[in-house]
């Protein structure tokens, strides 16, 4: 069934590749979703705290936010978006195809994506590691001691080559299981088919609360690789490109500058200039990108600025339970750092 | 009317018009893949997404947990490929091998005169044929994979076979250099098999007395394992699994995803063959059987010379789809994380890489291609027992 739509997805792009001389779904992305009515957005077959469809069936999340963020600065609107939800060995065939207009999908920014599958990473809204699960009666307190031990993942994603660099640098042995779908892994480590299930930290956490008894399993210290995750586009694209990277960078300036979803009316009539900027009262910047000015307010007004999105989806309060750590804003000793409104 | 003489003409020349109409449908087939083929490129280029086939030679980088052919991270996609294909080969050819052989028990069952045996073959057939596939892989997988003990507390047969939620663990055997006479031994074992049943072929048409082949084999088969031992004593060692760490090391494992998949496709499958043996078998004519009966054969004679030979006729052909069937479903797989070429090459290969074109392209040649493969052979095999049955029927 998943295989049926994977190869349906291949065959569009065959499709598109073979047939259209002119690509049609290479520019002008703006336009296609104006005209459609609603942003079309890659998301994970569920993940909480990032992707994951909520008890009354609404999506939830991190990543879910920039999708609406987007919705929000081109219609006004943070519900006028769908979403697709995704297999990692999927995604970027999907966007690569037009199936969806970008991605948000707890997605790794590495080199080789970002200059070989013609895509574009807009920036990073969570700064990731991979990690290690394991069961507490192991006894295990590191990494370093999963010598020969089985490890569950997911396929096709940086999760297999960063175990393999691991392991054989370390000089232990490793045995990976692959699956596609994150549930099946996660299920196959809870029979205890493998000794660690192995992705990035924050996934760790989120998929913890899948299992059967979360308070026997423990996540292990050490990061063993970079993860920034952030959201996708075509490539080729450039005002589209724009829309998705300012639309974190409005989070990210909100939250510096102190705006919040409960001050932003008020806010609009404060005196710093850095804030009329951001929310539109003075200068035309949406309109450079060919969206209203008013773009970041109905942003921070309908999604919030980041770190509400953080302390709502991942953050203490949450069942994730996750510290901002390095992803604290800059003025606080973290990465977040978002170029001025100016 | 001069024109129309030339067309009518023109028609008379039915041999020239017929050339000259397959070279412009051939012309017009080239260029529409042409144009198709250096379509994709361009595009390709225009998106800037990579094309062409030097990843083959790039470093895959990743581990892959069932290996029939030596292989680790620093070898290429090429041989991830490979390690694919063999890994999808050996679950297909044993998945054939088994579902034959239960489907054509289940399908004889089916036609038994003894109600409970009928009946159970029925009921097999109605409940592995109508539930889906990839239910039954998930099943066999999850549902039996959570019953098995850790490791540390492995099933063990007499400290030698171990089972456990890692697969089954069972002890390699490593073949020193006198081996060779074992191999010889089998090699005549196997030839006089072949000879005694000709013979005893011989002696049936010439005087109709039946003698025994497997006599006479398994004498001679004896005395040259015989010989092979006072010649090169015990070549072999064996390499145990023994628990260390996390799991067992040495020997040679059995991984479970290979287990389930094995266990559900042929299952699965051999619930179909069993109904193509039935259909089979009810098509040879109930007069065969009386006559058989009538001549003195005894039962199962009467199914081995007489009633099998010609069912296989009809069996063969809609076999082949079964194999087939069996082949490109194994490529399900993915779903229980078992490295097969879907797996490791138009999974991992394929979002390392990321080009998507061309590794589901050689994806769908290779499948195509072990399509072919099958079918030929089984086309071949239909043949001979067609002429066979025509020079005795």
């Amino acid at each position: 069934m998943k295989m049926l739509a994977f190869q349906f997805r291949v065959a569009t792009v065959l499709v598109c590749a073979c047939v259209f001389s002119q690509s049609a779904v290479a520019a002008e992305t703006l336009s296609i979703v104006k005209k459609r009515g609603h942003v079309q957005c890659g998301v994970s077959q569920g993940l909480p705290g990032f992707s994951n469809p909520d008890d009354k069936g609404n999506w939830v999340g991190m990543d879910v936010d920039i999708c609406r963020a987007v919705a929000a600065a081109v219609f006004g609107d943070s519900e006028k978006v769908k979403f697709t939800p995704l297999s990692a060995k999927e995604r970027f065939t999907a966007l690569q195809s037009g199936e969806v207009d970008m991605l948000a999908r707890n997605t790794t920014w590495s080199m080789h994506r970002d200059t070989g599958l013609g895509v574009d990473f807009t920036g990073v809204n969570y700064y990731d590691g991979q990690g290690f699960m394991v069961r507490k009666e192991l006894g295990i307190t590191s990494s370093l001691e999963l010598g020969g031990a089985s490890l569950c993942t997911n396929l096709g994603t940086t999760t297999e080559l960063n175990a393999a660099d691991y392991f054989r640098t370390n000089n232990m042995e490793y045995e990976i299981v692959a699956f596609e779908k994150a549930d099946e892994a996660v299920a196959a480590y809870n029979t205890g088919r493998c000794d660690a299930y192995t992705t990035d930290q924050s996934a760790l956490y989120a998929q913890r609360l899948k299992l059967t008894e979360p308070s026997a399993h423990v996540v292990l210290p050490e990061i063993i690789s970079k993860e920034p995750l952030g959201p996708v586009v075509r490539q080729g694209d450039d005002q589209w490109g724009d829309i998705v990277r300012w639309a974190h960078f409005a989070m990210v300036n909100a939250e510096e500058l102190g705006v919040t979803s409960k001050n932003v009316d008020k806010m609009k009539a404060d005196k710093n200039p850095a804030i009329r900027r951001l929310l539109g009262v003075d200068g035309t910047f949406g309109e450079n990108m060919g969206i209203g000015n008013d773009w970041a307010y109905h942003i921070i007004r309908t999604v919030g600025n980041y770190s509400e999105t953080f302390e709502r989806n991942v953050g203490k309060s949450t069942p994730l339970g996750i510290a901002r750590g390095v992803n604290a804003l800059w003025t606080q000793g973290g990465l977040q750092y978002a170029p001025p409104v100016r | 009317m001069g024109e129309r003489s030339i067309i009518a003409r023109w028609r008379a020349r039915v041999g020239l018009r017929d050339v000259l109409a397959q070279i412009l449908v051939a012309l017009v087939l080239f260029m529409a893949v042409y144009w198709l083929v250096s379509n994709v490129i361009s595009n390709l280029e225009r998106q800037n997404i990579a094309s062409g086939f030097g990843f083959f030679n790039e470093r895959a980088g990743f581990g892959i947990n069932q290996t029939l052919i030596d292989y680790n991270e620093d070898n290429s996609y090429g041989r991830v490929l490979a390690v694919g294909l063999l890994n999808t080969l050996l679950v297909s050819v044993l998945g054939i091998a088994a579902s034959s052989f239960l489907g054509f028990f289940i399908g004889i069952g089916r036609l038994s005169q003894n109600w409970l045996i009928s009946k159970l073959a029925m009921v097999y057939i109605e409940i592995f044929r109508n539930v889906p596939l990839l239910l039954q892989i998930m099943f066999w997988y999850f549902g039996v994979l959570r019953n098995l003990p850790v490791p540390r507390q492995s099933f063990s047969l007499g400290e030698v076979v171990f089972l456990n939620n890692r697969g089954f663990m069972l002890p390699a055997i490593q073949a020193g250099a006198g081996a060779v006479w074992y191999l010889l031994a089998v090699i005549v074992g196997v030839g006089a098999f072949f000879w005694f049943k000709r013979r005893a072929r011989q002696i049936l048409v010439a005087t109709g007395n039946i003698v025994s082949v497997w006599r006479p084999t398994g004498t001679l088969f004896l005395l040259a394992l015989l010989t092979a031992y006072l010649i090169a004593g015990v070549p072999f060692q064996f390499d145990m699994p023994v628990l260390r760490g996390f799991n067992f090391r040495g020997g040679i494992s059995v991984i479970p995803e290979f287990v389930a998949l094995l266990l559900a496709l042929s299952l699965y499958t051999a619930s179909f063959i069993a109904e193509i043996v039935r259909a089979g078998i009810e098509s040879v004519d109930r007069g065969q059987r009386e006559a058989a009966a009538a001549m003195g054969l005894t039962g199962s004679q009467a199914l081995n010379l007489v009633i099998v030979p010609q069912a296989l006729r009809v069996i063969i052909p809609p076999l082949t789809s079964q194999y087939l069937n069996l082949t490109k479903n194994s490529s399900l797989a993915v779903a229980i994380a078992y490295p097969d070429i879907v797996s490791v090459f138009a999974g991992t290969t394929l979002t390392q890489v990321g080009q998507a074109v061309e590794i589901i392209l050689v994806t769908m040649l290779i499948y195509l291609s072990l399509s072919l493969l099958t079918s030929l052979i089984m086309n071949w095999y239909n043949a001979r027992i067609a002429l066979v049955g025509g020079t005795h029927g």
